[in-house]
């Protein structure tokens, strides 16, 4: 036993307590049980056991001990890869797809997580090193507190409004509200959408959302958790049942139409709006220097880089 | 190079109007049109599209 024992067995626990506080299963259905559990929690006990010696190892003057971070961080980044590639290879038996982008959002979010532990074991095992026990286990739970904060990104409901719209047909084309879903020829396909099929409209709150809410990831991702969610009226052999997005040109809202097995308003519109915002579909145009010195209307901005746009095309 | 979308099958009830390409199946009446559209809709993993009241298009997606 030494001086650093305990602090390093509490800096372990309160790291490993941490990667388990990040770990839920949700009904996006990840990790599922048992192993996928097993590989985070004793990555997250790896990941813990790093961020706690690095801190006696400082202290004993061993400088060159803290660059095995650096191994720590290769590795992490081996397990966005696998992340990557599990989910890449899972999603093509899925009957909506996740989509890239939403699988690049979990493992990006797995490898932050670990970084997480890190920095909690850290922190913990510091502050009970330099004051004593209480002051760290307090360190620790601002620790929980900022990794709850940093964990939870925002939803769709916090950037759009949802509305419920019903779909209609104008001959042989779909139409949720006033936009263009698909052509559907059978009379007989056109009753059972008709009596399957959910039509909400996605009505961004800012400029900046619209954007956002164009992108394909995102959109995929709204299908896959609705599908996920409230089940899907759909097969391999009835490409026309397909739930799709499509996109008001005009005013940048979106389409959603959707063929859930539960055809519950209230729980669908929750659902859409429970959807994750992608971090990798957020952009923020808002924030350009073109932006900043124009001081135009937003729709004038938009309209004049897409002439601006054509032009160079045409070149 | 992946083809995206292709015509797989036009259905019509007008010979005059189509020619060449894809497989066209003639019918005698929208009812028998629909039948046929139905039936390459389920086999050739397609989505039937109509373009008019007298055709109708099989497209893989």
């Amino acid at each position: 036993m030494t001086e650093y024992t305990y602090p390093i067995i509490f800096g372990v626990i309160v790291g490993t307590l941490s990667r388990i506080l990040m770990l839920r299963t949700d009904y996006r259905q990840y990790p599922t049980y048992l192993h996928g559990r097993v590989i985070h929690i004793s990555l997250g006990f790896i990941a813990a056991a790093l961020g706690t010696v690095a801190v006696p190892a400082i202290m004993e003057k061993e400088f060159t001990a803290v660059t095995f971070l650096t191994i720590a961080a290769s590795q992490f980044r081996e397990v966005r890869n696998m992340e990557r590639n599990t989910l890449t290879e899972l999603d093509a038996f899925e009957m909506v797809p996740r989509g890239k982008t939403y699988i690049e959002g979990i493992a990006v979010a797995f490898e932050g997580r670990n970084y997480l532990v890190i920095l909690t074991s850290f922190m913990g095992t510091l502050a009970y090193l330099v004051f004593n026990i209480w002051i760290a286990v307090i360190v620790v739970i601002l620790c929980f507190i900022i990794i709850k904060k940093l964990m939870s990104g925002s939803n769709l409901k916090e950037i759009v409004h949802i509305e419920h719209c019903p779909i209609h047909f104008e001959g042989a084309g779909l139409y949720v509200d006033d936009i263009y879903i698909m052509n559907i020829g059978l009379p007989e396909r056109q009753q059972e959408i008709l009596k399957y099929g959910m039509g909400f409209v996605l009505t961004p709150k800012n400029f900046d959302i619209r954007t956002t809410i164009a992108n394909f990831g995102q959109r995929q991702a709204i299908l896959h958790d609705v599908s996920v969610s409230l089940g899907v009226f759909h097969d391999s052999g009835t490409p026309a049942l397909v739930p799709l997005i499509k996109r008001d040109l005009d005013t940048g809202r979106i389409g959603v139409f959707v063929l859930p097995q539960d055809r519950d308003i209230d729980k669908a519109i929750t659902t859409i709006g429970a959807v994750p915002v992608l971090e990798n579909a957020i952009r923020k145009p808002s924030e350009s220097k073109a932006s900043k010195k124009e001081g135009t209307p937003h729709a004038n901005r938009e309209s004049s880089s897409g002439r601006y746009h054509n032009e160079q095309s045409k070149d | 190079m992946r083809i995206e979308k292709a015509v797989l099958a036009v259905i019509t009830t007008n010979k005059a109007k189509i020619d060449g390409g894809a497989p066209i199946f003639l019918c005698d009446t929208s009812e028998e049109m629909e039948n046929v559209a139905k039936n390459l809709e389920a086999i050739l993993d397609g989505i039937s599209h109509a373009l008019s009241n007298e055709m109708q298009i099989i497209v893989k997606h």
